[in-house]
């Protein structure tokens, strides 16, 4: 080892230091017994579980039993080689995002939509309609951006046509439905899209959504990616910081 | 009971309201038809099977006739024309109109003629519509039904015969009702797939072959635990009366179908869902199956206190198209939701003068009670308390049906264990709280009081503004769900077509004649 970097391993913790207590519950498809019990513990154990302690086992079906298991976590992680880019940690403040903006000389342009069959908007809405979600305005309320929202149910070769018509800095994608990873393919086909009609390096390209993070967004092609309970405010931010940057 | 005090002529006012409302647009309705409808009524005369790539035949002899400019005259008259020129069954007059160079739309016998050629398939498919209700209905005596509310639970792998053993499931651990939920996409297809599927996501596509499997394994539930497991699916989309007649057909017990849920939440073309609802209905009414409205959904875009009152008003309109369209009250499963922002002050309040305002305006109706979902979170923990409050006002205003709530509601689609302990929750509160709504009265004057008094009135104003600017005008300005919508906007408004003079549909004279 070259570098002396700090090692600092984390466990869960229940109720003292280092006992790494976590609980578990899940379904097998076998029947409540003795020999269940002893299946469900073997399963912790796999797990990493010490002492693992069947607390709940209730048949679920005529066929499955319901668990819930607690136990001591062997595991830990060292958090020092952890590298997450913390998108929403320092936002710019609104009066901030304001005053940078009037450096670009005109309006941020954005269009946003929830793509393919996907038809939530809410979230899309939330980030950029006026009105925003649970007291928190949207893109729109800020005067520094020009803001569109497309809806719900967009095919890729609408939004990057509208994006293209409008002159967009930026694209907002929302995908809400993840069953079996179907947002995966959907938003990397959009990236390879605009790729195709050679502008892909003229936009920033963000994904949102429950399921979607910040390294989920990278690797399918985007600049960001925005997860549950994100605020209008911090893609104000990024967009900011993005743009002003650049000229 | 516990009762809120309810101004009869108010309720009485919303009503007349919405019988205009309904009227305006029922005008129109009688007017016209679509390709859904034709495709229906070519289904119900027995047309079926699909090509290689999956085609139905339905589709394929209804859009020959949309080409040929001939929808007009409905697919009766081209089938009975076929019959009487020398077709040996419907099913060879269908395979020639949709791909024989020897297919003749121009002019040809009359109505009458053709009406008189296809008259013995008429009484076929009506029959077929009857004897699956008789089935159905000796199913149900001959087994016990569960007491409201019925615990209602969502099952959607993406593959059917995973679906099969969930439902299985969920009877076994006390579900009155299952409901497999459709695919993403599925509502914008314009033809119903064929065969049993595997590959949906967020839900199954409906075909007529999911319907059988869930049906078998709702039977064998039944069986087996002695209570009657009931089978819904969603009638919805640009396939809502297809849809409504496979179900008819296959023996469902439930069916989501709206009069407005397509326009609204899946951008479908207004004529085009206000036409396809109403036949779509007449088929439900004959066939006794339940409808679940979908007002909840308005609260999962707008605000559940601001607009509390367009759930109120919409199923007053909700109502007034499923009286047009043959349905009793038993049969109408008005929707609505507890999705008020949880850690608003007294929220349980306003939710309770809610769910206790529409039981008592629509008394005779299995009002369709719907859980949180849009303020769930992946807390599962939070998310199983706000299912049991969602829990505790249900069985204290006496909902009919419960739609449980699921702990992963912000995850995924249910899972086995999620189900389980849903209902076993369920089970708990609504044994442990039976008969609260017998022992509680509400304050006078008080928060619950006042805001079902607030609500009504609220509705009143709303439905009175409908009533004036019309139904069309009034969700172009997004009176609804906050969604504005166009008259001519929107998917599927290209299958719509007047009707022609003469246009024919024996089935739905039998339907339009039954409810009368
Ligand atoms: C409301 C809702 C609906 C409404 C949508 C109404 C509308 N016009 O949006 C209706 C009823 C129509 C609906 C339909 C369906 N739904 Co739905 N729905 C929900 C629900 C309850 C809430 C979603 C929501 O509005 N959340 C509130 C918003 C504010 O949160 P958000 O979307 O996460 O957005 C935030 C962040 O993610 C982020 N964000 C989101 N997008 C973007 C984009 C950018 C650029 C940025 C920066 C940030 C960002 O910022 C937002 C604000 O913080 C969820 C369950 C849940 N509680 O999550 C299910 C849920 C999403 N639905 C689901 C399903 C399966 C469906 C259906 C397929 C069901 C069916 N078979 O019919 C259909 C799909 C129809 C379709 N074609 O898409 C599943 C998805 C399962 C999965 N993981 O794939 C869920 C999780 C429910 C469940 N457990 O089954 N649904």
């Amino acid at each position: 080892m070259g570098s002396m970097t700090q090692r600092n391993i984390l466990r869960a913790y229940g109720d003292r230091e280092g006992d790494g207590m976590v609980q578990m519950s899940f379904t097998l498809r076998i029947l409540p017994g003795d020999r269940a019990r002893e299946v469900a513990k073997r399963f912790a154990e796999a797990h990493g579980l010490r002492e693992p302690l069947v607390t709940a086992m209730e048949q679920a079906s005529r066929e499955h039993t319901y668990f819930v298991v607690y136990g001591h976590s062997q595991h830990g992680v060292d958090t020092s080689d952890i590298e997450v880019e913390e998108l929403a940690a320092q936002p710019l403040t609104r009066d901030q995002i304001e005053e940078q903006a009037k450096k670009l000389g005109r309006k941020i342009v954005v269009v946003g939509a929830c793509t393919g069959s996907d038809a939530h908007t809410v979230g899309i809405d939330a980030i950029l309609n006026y009105k925003g979600f649970a007291g928190e305005k949207g893109l729109e309320s800020f005067k520094c951006i020009d803001a569109h929202n497309l809806g719900a149910q967009v095919e890729n070769a609408e939004l990057c046509e509208k994006a293209k018509a409008l002159g967009a800095d930026a694209l907002l994608v929302s995908q809400v439905i993840t069953q079996r990873n179907c947002h995966k393919e959907n938003a990397a086909a959009l990236v390879e899209l605009a790729t195709r009609q050679g502008f892909r390096d003229k936009v920033i390209l963000l994904l949102g959504g429950p399921r979607i993070d910040h390294n989920l967004a990278v690797e399918l092609g985007f600049d960001a990616g925005f997860g549950p309970g994100t605020k209008p405010i911090t893609v104000a931010s990024f967009l900011v910081e993005r743009l002003v940057g650049r000229v | 009971m516990t009762t809120v005090p309810v101004e009869q002529e108010k309720v009485e006012a919303c009503r007349a309201f919405a019988a205009d409302i309904a009227d305006d647009v029922q005008r129109f309705i009688d007017r016209h038809t679509t390709v859904g409808v034709e495709r229906t009524v070519a289904r119900a005369y027995g047309v079926v099977g699909a090509d290689a790539e999956g085609t139905p035949l339905a589709n394929a002899l209804v859009d020959r006739i949309h080409k040929a400019g001939q929808v007009g005259r409905g697919v009766a008259y081209h089938l009975g024309r076929a019959l009487c020129e020398g077709a040996a069954s419907v099913q060879e007059a269908a395979e020639m109109l949709a791909f024989s160079e020897a297919a003749d739309f121009g002019p040809g016998p009359s109505a009458a003629e053709a009406r008189g050629a296809i008259e013995a398939a008429t009484r076929e498919a009506i029959a077929r519509i009857d004897s699956a209700r008789d089935e159905r209905e000796a199913n149900k005596a001959a087994h016990r039904v569960g007491t409201a509310p019925l615990k209602y639970v969502i099952v959607a792998t993406g593959n059917i015969y995973d679906d099969a053993v969930q439902a299985k499931a969920a009877g076994f651990a006390g579900a009155d009702i299952v409901a497999v939920i459709r695919a993403t996409a599925q509502s914008l297809l314009d033809y119903v797939p064929e065969g049993p599927t595997t590959e949906g996501y967020g839900g199954t596509y409906a075909t007529q072959e999911n319907f059988r499997i869930i049906r078998r394994a709702a039977d064998e539930a039944t069986r087996d635990t002695g209570t009657y497991l009931a089978q819904t699916n969603y009638s919805s989309g640009l396939c809502m009366s297809e849809i409504a007649w496979m179900a008819a057909v296959e023996r469902l017990d439930m069916l989501l179908n709206d009069a407005m849920y397509g326009i609204l939440f899946r951008d479908i073309n207004m004529q085009r869902t206000f036409i396809d609802q109403y036949f779509s209905r007449r088929i439900i009414a004959r066939s006794g199956i339940v409808i679940n409205t979908g007002e909840d959904n308005y609260l999962t875009t707008a605000d559940a206190v601001e607009k509390a009152h367009t759930v109120l008003a919409s199923q007053f309109i909700n109502e007034a198209f499923a009286r047009r369209a043959g349905l009793r009250e038993e049969l109408m499963g008005l929707g609505h939701a507890f999705e008020i922002n949880p850690w608003l002050e007294d929220s349980l309040l306003f939710e309770l003068a809610q769910a206790q305002l529409v039981r008592q305006i629509f008394d005779r109706h299995p009002i369709k009670w719907m859980p949180p979902t849009k303020f769930k979170t992946g807390d599962i923990f939070h998310s199983h308390v706000h299912d049991a409050m969602f829990n505790l006002v249900g069985i204290t205003t006496g909902q009919s049906i419960a739609l449980l709530g699921m702990f992963s509601e912000a995850v995924h689609t249910p899972l086995l264990m999620d189900r389980y302990l849903s209902l076993k929750s369920a089970r708990y509160i609504f044994t442990a709280a039976r008969h609260l709504g017998d022992e509680i009265q509400w304050k006078p004057g008080g928060i619950v009081e006042s805001r079902a008094r607030e609500v009504l009135d609220k509705a009143h104003a709303l439905l009175r503004e409908v009533e004036r600017e019309t139904l069309w005008d009034a969700i172009g300005r997004g009176a609804f769900g906050d969604v504005k919508r166009t008259r001519t906007g929107g998917k599927g408004y290209s299958g719509v077509v007047a009707r022609h003079p003469e246009y024919l549909n024996p089935i739905l004279e039998v339907l339009e004649r039954s409810s009368s």
